[in-house]
């Protein structure tokens, strides 16, 4: 690891800065095209007309969504080459059953807009494949990086957990998604799917809060080992509190005008947001565990320098319209007219 | 000397690259000019009011929406193959080609892919004003995209502004990489090449509907305006061909030299309309030349001198697919040109298009791809053996993966790609003809309609 001490000025602020940037895009990644992908994986086989809706509830946004992967891994390769290419090495098969996932499900959104209707069921099936092997290789990756890539047995039987428990996260935020976007039969159902994907989710947070410090010593010393010990048990606290509530709101649904639509959603970005916190502070300051940190691998300051006086502009820019689309719109979602 | 084993990956990784390039391209060749046509579409409805302009919109949105669709897709998958297979580009230069990466999709994607939701679904949520700028967004959008990554392609052709140290390439001057040498033909041919493919597209599809018995006015006036719009664009195109040819022969003359097949330096050297190129005996059979016109075109004199393959020993690229992409490349040109012209000689003579012409558009429908991917192949090819020339080659990037890795991914690719360019090429005729059938092209019923149809049916 790189002693911090000998490091000065910007050679050591830019490899910091752009991994809170990296970290941002993918944490924004996790929840948008998570609850795209979610409701992907959530289309119901006995209604086209439910799945019409649910796709109309994505439609303006999944595209846009996708591109905050293209920026993680974008900012990954511009910041960090030499982690780009080892992780990526690694994960080589992972990622490409991902991308054929991402693919598949891309263009069947607009295949299954424009083919006559006796291909429109196929389609559906395609989107909802493409998206169930793109979570499935997320989580499989997620897993494979918790366990540092080692090559055994026990690490890819982690990786197959944390990938159902990565497409239950998904899947529980796309229903929550629902639950807000649309009303109706569809809204009910929902909320119902909601709640058993929220229990598989517990599961898997629990589990990899149990098996990331017992594989390394490093992060059990850090959880543990801490005199922040206390604080850092908020982050759990919260989270299952967080997860009660949802569990409580649920279970009486629905309510009298719709009270309380978007909790369950709101509560998701809650629950990713802590669960991404915890990983965070298992893993810094390494980007690839316990190989590299984010100063061996960063690139040169002025190639740094350079892409961050774009980003300081760009990016709020980004957020301001990113934000204005959703306003266009807000609301339930059955009034989509495609063009 | 690379390993037997390293060389199975690389020759599989460079299949794999060329075939997810050349799927990726094909889309936005299409997408970046037809999203102008449609803010042209929409401002002429703007202006006039009239109807017409926006059932063209209607319909062209849609195919560009399936266009857009299948290019981001298909980009993603490259956004990762620099790390998945060519680590050691990013290792060595990727200093440079990081930032311009990265502003790409800060600039570019961001705008597109966010302004895209409004452009498709907005129309009845934000006023007409914002819809038309949402439109122009999008366009702008993806022109920068093809602004940055050709900044990029063209550094790796002809690399300035940086400094070599310990083997890594270091930033000196950022407009000076943005702005290389070959920057400025290499973003306009292009462009041009994506107004021309989404030009011969519309002109294509819009015959097709009329030769189905489609008598509405929209076919109409898109064929008309791609044909005139393709009867400007490719003299522009074969001009700025032109240059960049000359641009070429300065910067990269074994480029050239394998273009025009000239394997010894020669002073008047003939145009070689068309030869097979023999590599044992470094010469062209069956040759049909004309003399001195290479000289006249490269040099423009007579008798100039060009520099033959046998000044680059064992480090010039492999001429017959250059020869041939090249040659591929400038007959679609004259086709083009042939065909647009008579199109517009017709209009001018105050007459419909006649059938025959018809075919000959919906014939045509792709030679944009065709000529754009052959476009590329010369250049590419081209550069070879280097990734960036002078400063890494090819064979030091490729990945440690093992090349079973890359044989899977690659079939899996190439399942992919053969799949949706069949479902792709299919849809946009199955479209066509469904438009023929409805009254208004408006009344093609789409997802979210018949939502709303059934919504006010409870
Ligand atoms: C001349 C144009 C051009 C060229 C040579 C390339 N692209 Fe591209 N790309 C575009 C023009 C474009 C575009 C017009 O901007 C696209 C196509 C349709 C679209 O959605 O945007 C796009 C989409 C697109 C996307 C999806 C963006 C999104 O989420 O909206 C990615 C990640 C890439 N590209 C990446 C690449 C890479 C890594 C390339 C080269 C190695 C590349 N493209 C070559
Ligand atoms: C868009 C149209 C493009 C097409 C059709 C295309 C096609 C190709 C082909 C056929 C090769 C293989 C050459 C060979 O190995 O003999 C190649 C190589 C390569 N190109 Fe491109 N290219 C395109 C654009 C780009 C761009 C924009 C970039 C980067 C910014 C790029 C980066 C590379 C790299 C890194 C290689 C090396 C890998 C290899 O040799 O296969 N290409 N390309
Ligand atoms: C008819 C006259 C034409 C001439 C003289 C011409 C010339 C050239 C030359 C010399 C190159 C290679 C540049 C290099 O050194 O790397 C090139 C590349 C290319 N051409 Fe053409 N071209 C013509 C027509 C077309 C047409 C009709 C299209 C497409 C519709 C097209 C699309 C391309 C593309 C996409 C490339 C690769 C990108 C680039 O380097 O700009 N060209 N052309």
């Amino acid at each position: 690891m790189t002693d911090i001490t000998q490091l000065t000025g910007q050679a050591f602020w830019l490899p910091v800065i752009f991994i809170g940037l990296m970290g941002l895009a993918f944490f924004i990644y996790a929840i948008l095209d998570g609850y795209d992908l979610g409701v992907g994986i959530l289309l119901p086989h006995d209604s086209e007309a439910q799945r019409d809706q649910m796709i109309a509830s994505i439609g303006p946004f999944w595209d846009a969504n996708e591109t905050w992967l293209v920026l993680g891994i974008g900012i990954l390769l511009i910041a960090f080459p030499s982690a780009h290419s080892l992780i990526l090495f690694h994960l080589y098969l992972p990622v490409t059953a991902m991308l054929a996932g991402l693919i598949l499900r891309g263009v069947a959104f607009d295949f299954r807009a424009k083919a006559p209707e006796d291909h429109k069921a196929l389609w559906d099936k395609v989107f909802q494949a493409g998206s169930l092997l793109a979570t499935l290789a997320q989580g499989y990756m997620l897993g494979l990086y918790v366990m540092g890539f080692e090559q055994s047995f026990a690490a890819h039987a982690f990786a197959a957990l944390s990938a159902i428990c990565v497409t239950a996260g998904y899947s529980f935020i796309g229903a929550a998604w629902l639950v807000m976007k649309t009303e109706g039969e569809l809204q009910r159902r929902a909320a119902w799917w909601a709640r058993r994907c929220a229990w598989l989710m517990t599961l898997g947070i629990i589990a990899v809060s149990i098996v990331n410090p017992l594989v390394s010593d490093t992060i059990f010393n850090k959880w543990f080992g801490s005199s922040l010990f206390i604080i850092l048990l908020m982050i759990p606290v919260f989270c299952f509190v967080l997860l009660f509530i949802v569990d409580r709101y649920l279970r009486l649904f629905p309510y009298p005008n719709d009270f309380g639509c978007w909790i369950p959603f709101a509560s998701a970005i809650f629950i990713f947001l802590l669960s991404f916190i915890g990983l965070a502070y298992s893993f810094l300051p390494y980007v690839v565990p316990n190989r590299l940190d984010i100063w061996q691998s960063a690139s040169a300051p002025e190639s740094l320098m350079f892409i961050l006086y774009g980003a300081a502009v760009v990016l709020p820019t980004i957020i301001l319209y990113t934000i204005f689309s959703y306003r266009v719109f807000w609301g339930k979602a059955t009034q989509l007219k495609y063009y | 000397m690379l390993e037997p084993s390293v060389i199975d990956t690389l020759i599989l990784s460079r299949i794999q690259f060329a075939a997810n390039i050349s799927f990726h391209i094909l889309f936005p060749s299409i997408s970046i000019a037809m999203c102008w046509f449609l803010v042209y579409f929409k401002l002429r409805y703007n202006g006039s009011g009239d109807d017409v302009w926006m059932r063209a919109y209607r319909f062209w949105v849609k195919v560009f929406a399936l266009t857009f669709a299948l290019g981001v897709v298909s980009g993603i998958t490259m956004s990762f193959q620099f790390g998945t297979n060519w680590p050691g580009y990013m290792e060595t230069v990727g200093n440079i080609a990081g930032p311009l990466l990265g502003y790409e999709v800060l600039t570019a994607f961001f705008l597109e892919a966010t302004f895209l939701g409004i452009m498709l679904f907005g129309i009845n949520r934000v006023s007409n004003r914002m819809h038309t700028i949402a439109t122009f967004l999008v366009a702008f959008g993806t022109t920068m995209s093809a602004f940055w990554i050709i900044a990029l392609n063209s550094w790796m052709q002809t690399p300035t502004g940086f400094e070599m140290r310990d083997g890594k390439a270091f930033p000196l001057d950022w407009i000076e990489i943005i702005f290389n040498p070959s920057m400025p033909y290499r973003l306009a041919h292009m462009l041009v090449a994506s107004g021309l493919t989404a030009t011969f597209l519309i002109a294509g599809l819009s015959a097709y509907r009329i030769l189905k018995g489609d008598h509405k006015p929209a076919p109409r006036l898109a064929l008309k305006t791609a044909v005139f719009a393709g009867a400007m664009l490719i003299p522009l195109q074969i001009l700025l061909g032109d240059m960049h040819g000359l641009n070429s022969l300065h910067h990269q003359p074994a480029k050239v030299a394998a273009i025009e097949a000239v394997w010894h330096t020669e002073k008047g050297a003939p145009l070689v309309l068309f030869a097979i190129p023999d590599k044992e005996t470094q010469s062209n059979k069956f040759a049909i030349e004309i003399p001195n016109v290479a000289s006249l075109i490269l040099t423009h004199q007579l008798d100039g001198e060009i520099k033959g393959l046998n000044e680059f020993p064992n480090a010039h690229p492999p001429v017959a697919p250059l020869f041939y992409g090249f040659r591929i490349m400038v007959a679609m040109g004259m086709l083009m040109l042939a065909v647009s012209w008579w199109g517009v000689f017709i209009y001018w003579r105050k007459k419909e298009i006649p059938p025959l012409l018809l075919k000959i558009f919906v014939g045509m429908t792709f030679s944009g791809w065709i000529a754009t991917l052959a476009g590329w192949y010369v250049t590419e090819i081209g550069r070879q053996p280097w990734l960036v020339t002078g400063v890494l080659s090819t064979a030091d990037a490729v990945t440690k993966t093992p090349a079973a890795n890359v044989g899977t991914s690659l079939a899996i690719y190439l399942t992919l790609y053969a799949v949706l360019l069949f479902a792709y090429v299919r849809t946009l005729f199955l479209m066509a003809r469904k438009s023929v059938l409805v009254d208004r092209p408006e009344e093609v019923e789409t997802l979210q309609e018949k939502l709303i149809d059934a919504q006010t049916a409870h």
